[in-house]
C-alpha cells in the first residue's frame, strides 16, 4: 500500500480490521512483530518522520485542566523541541488560525475539562493540523460530531490538501471517505482487500432496488443479471447493462416482490466496500445515489 | 533536553492547576501551626514545672520533631506514591498519551521529563514544609536542630525513592494499583528497618540479613534513618550509646550513625536503575 504527496487517502475496513493499529504503527505507538515500511522518507516510527505528522488519535482526549489555547502551545513546544529538521514555525498567530478553522477561536481560552466530546474532538483536529504538517493523520475525525461538525471537517480536510499535506483518513464511515478521498484502501484482517483510486473501484456501473417481500429463491435467481448483494432492504447488483433494468425489476415483481425505488448509476463504495468484506457492515451512506 | 523540560513544566502546571499544591500548601501550615503549638505548650508546662532541666527540655524538643518529621515522612511518602501513580497510567489509561508520544520526542523524553517534574513539587514540599517546622520550633522554643538542610534532603531522597518505584509501576498498572504498590512497600520498608534494629538486641543473624536485604532492596527506611541523625542532638546520640549499647538502635526514631556512603552512592544508583527500567519498560509497552 502507498499513499502519494497531496492525496486524501481513505483507509476502511470493517470494526476488528487493524485500521487503528496500522495507524499506530505508522506513529510508532506500536511496534510491528514483522514487516515495516517508511513514512515520508523515515522508517516506520521514527523522529524524523513523526516530525512531519499530525495526528488525531480515535482515542482522543486532551489536558482537561489546561485551556485549548495552551493545549495547542503545548504541542508546538514539543513540535518545536523533537524536530530534527527545520518545520513551519508555529507563532501565536498560527495558533489562532488553527483554532479559528476548527471553529473553536470563542472558546480558546476555555479549559478543555469543560468541553464536549465533539469540542475535544475539534480540538484534536487542530492539534493534528497545527503548523500544516506534510501529513495528516485523522483516525475517526468525526466519530463524535453532528452533521454540521462533519461537513466541517470535509472542508478542512480539503483545505489542508489546498496547503499541501496529504491526509491519511481512517474510517469506516463510507459516505465521509466517499465525499473526500482521492484513494483507498479497503483493509480486513490486517490485510489490504483492493486499494486505488475511487473512480477506479467505482467505475462499474449497477443499480440499486428497494425491495421488500422477495423470496430466497428469487435472489438466486437475479444472479443472471450481474453480482448481487442485498444488504438492509436494498438490492445491489454490479457490472449490469442499464437496459435489463426492466428486466430485473419485471422479475422480482413476478417472484412477488414489492419494488419501493429504483436507482441506476455506478456502484456505492458501500457496495464494493460490502462485496468485498461480505457480512452486513454499519455504514452511513445516506440515501442511495 | 527541550522536551523534558516541556514534560517537566507540564507536570508542575498540572500539580498546580489541579489545586494540588494549594492543598498542600494549607495542609502544612495547618500541621506547622498544631505541632508548634502543641510543643511551646509543652515546653512552657515543663519549664513551668521545674521538674526537668534545660537539656532535658531541648532533648524532649528534639524526640518531638523527630516524631513531627515521621508524619510529615508519612505525609510525603503519600504524595510521592500518589502524584506518581497516576502521572503516566492515567496519561495511558485515557489516551492523552498518544496525542503526546506521537510528537518527534522519546518515550524517555517523556518519563524523564514527568519525573523532573514531581522531584521539584515533592522536594519542594520536604523543603518548605520541614524548614518552617523547625523554624517555627526554634521560634517557640530556641531549639535548634544540627542539620536541618540534611534532614530535608533526606526526607525529600525517600520521597524521591518512592516516586521513582510509583512511576515504575504507573507505566504497567492502572493508577490505584501502582499507588497501592508504593504505600504497602513503603511500610513493609519501614517496618524491616524496625526489624532489623531489634534482630541486632536479640543478635537474630538471619532476621537481621533479611531486614539489612529489604533496606537495600527499597532504601527509604535507610534514608529516613539519616533525617533522625540529622535532627537528633550529638548528645542525644551519646546518651542513647551509652545507656543503651546496641539496643539503642531499635529505636525506630533513633539513629546512632548517619547512613554510609556507599548506602548512600546505592541510592543515587537505585534511583538511576529504576528510571532506567521505567524507560525501558514503557519503551517496550505498545499503546
Amino acid at each position: 500500500m502507498q499513499v502519494e504527496p497531496g492525496e486524501v487517502f481513505g483507509f476502511l475496513g470493517p470494526n476488528g480490521a487493524g485500521k487503528t493499529t496500522a495507524v499506530k504503527l505508522l506513529l510508532g505507538l506500536t511496534r510491528p512483530t514483522r514487516g515495516g515500511g517508511t513514512v515520508l522518507g523515515a522508517p516506520i516510527g521514527d523522529r524524523r518522520a513523526r516530525a512531519g505528522i499530525g495526528y488525531l488519535p480515535e482515542l482522543f482526549r486532551y489536558q482537561p485542566w489546561l485551556r485549548a489555547r495552551e493545549v495547542l502551545e503545548l504541542h508546538t513546544r514539543l513540535i518545536e523541541a523533537g524536530s530534527v529538521a527545520a518545520t513551519t514555525r508555529v507563532t501565536t498567530a498560527t495558533i489562532d488560525a488553527t483554532l479559528g478553522d476548527v471553529g473553536l477561536l470563542d472558546r480558546a481560552d476555555d479549559m478543555v475539562g469543560g468541553f464536549s466530546k465533539g469540542m475535544q474532538q475539534r480540538l484534536g483536529l487542530g492539534v493534528a493540523l497545527l503548523g500544516a504538517p506534510p501529513l495528516v493523520v485523522l483516525d475517526e475525525p468525526t466519530s463524535a460530531l453532528d452533521p454540521v461538525g462533519r461537513m466541517d471537517v470535509r472542508s478542512i480536510i480539503g483545505r489542508a490538501r489546498e496547503a499541501g499535506s496529504t491526509v491519511f483518513l481512517n474510517s469506516h464511515l463510507l459516505g465521509e471517505v466517499e465525499r473526500v478521498c482521492d484513494r483507498v484502501a479497503i483493509v480486513d484482517h490486517g490485510r489490504v482487500l483492493e486499494s486505488g483510486r475511487l473512480d477506479d473501484l467505482l467505475g462499474d456501473a449497477g443499480v440499486r432496488i428497494r425491495v421488500t417481500d422477495l423470496p430466497p429463491a428469487a435472489l438466486a435467481d437475479l444472479d443472471r443479471f450481474g453480482s448481487v448483494t442485498h444488504n438492509d432492504g436494498w438490492l445491489s447488483i454490479a457490472s449490469i447493462e442499464p437496459e435489463a433494468v426492466p428486466d430485473v425489476v419485471a422479475s422480482i415483481v413476478n417472484a412477488g416482490g414489492r419494488v419501493h425505488a429504483v436507482d441506476v448509476g455506478r456502484m456505492t463504495l458501500e457496495d464494493r466496500f460490502l462485496r468485498l468484506v461480505g457480512g452486513t457492515q454499519p455504514a452511513d451512506t445516506g440515501p442511495p445515489r | 533536553m527541550r522536551a523534558i523540560l516541556t514534560i517537566a513544566r507540564l507536570t508542575v502546571a498540572e500539580a498546580a492547576r489541579r489545586r494540588i499544591l494549594v492543598v498542600l500548601l494549607a495542609l502544612t501550615l495547618v500541621s506547622v501551626a498544631l505541632t508548634t503549638l502543641g510543643v511551646e505548650r509543652l515546653v512552657t508546662l515543663g519549664r513551668a514545672s521545674g521538674d526537668a532541666n534545660e537539656l532535658e527540655i531541648q532533648v524532649g524538643v528534639s524526640q518531638i520533631l523527630i516524631l513531627v518529621a515521621f508524619m510529615f515522612s508519612f505525609v510525603l511518602a503519600m504524595t510521592a506514591a500518589f502524584l506518581a501513580a497516576p502521572s503516566i497510567a492515567a496519561d495511558l489509561e485515557t489516551g492523552v498519551a498518544h496525542a503526546l508520544l506521537a510528537r518527534p520526542i522519546r518515550r524517555a523524553d517523556y518519563v524523564i521529563g514527568r519525573w523532573i517534574g514531581l522531584v521539584v513539587i515533592v522536594a519542594a514540599y520536604a523543603a518548605g514544609s520541614g524548614l518552617l517546622e523547625i523554624a517555627a520550633v526554634r521560634l517557640v522554643t530556641g531549639y535548634a536542630p544540627p542539620q536541618p538542610p540534611m534532614a530535608v534532603a533526606f526526607l525529600s531522597a525517600q520521597a524521591i525513592v518512592l516516586l521513582t518505584l510509583a512511576l515504575l509501576c504507573s507505566t504497567r498498572l492502572p493508577a490505584i494499583a501502582a499507588g497501592a504498590i508504593c504505600v504497602v512497600v513503603y511500610g513493609l520498608g519501614w517496618m524491616a528497618g524496625v526489624f532489623a534494629g531489634i534482630g541486632r538486641v536479640f543478635d537474630a543473624g538471619p532476621l537481621v540479613a533479611v531486614a539489612e536485604a529489604s533496606r537495600w532492596l527499597l532504601p527509604s527506611d535507610g534514608l529516613w534513618r539519616g533525617t533522625i541523625y540529622s535532627l537528633e542532638p550529638p548528645a542525644v546520640v551519646l546518651v542513647a550509646l551509652g545507656r543503651g549499647g546496641p539496643a539503642a538502635d531499635a529505636n525506630p526514631f533513633f539513629a546512632s550513625t548517619p547512613p554510609p556512603l556507599p548506602f548512600l552512592a546505592w541510592s543515587v544508583a537505585w534511583v538511576v536503575l529504576v528510571l532506567a527500567l521505567t524507560v525501558i519498560s514503557l519503551d517496550r509497552r505498545d499503546l
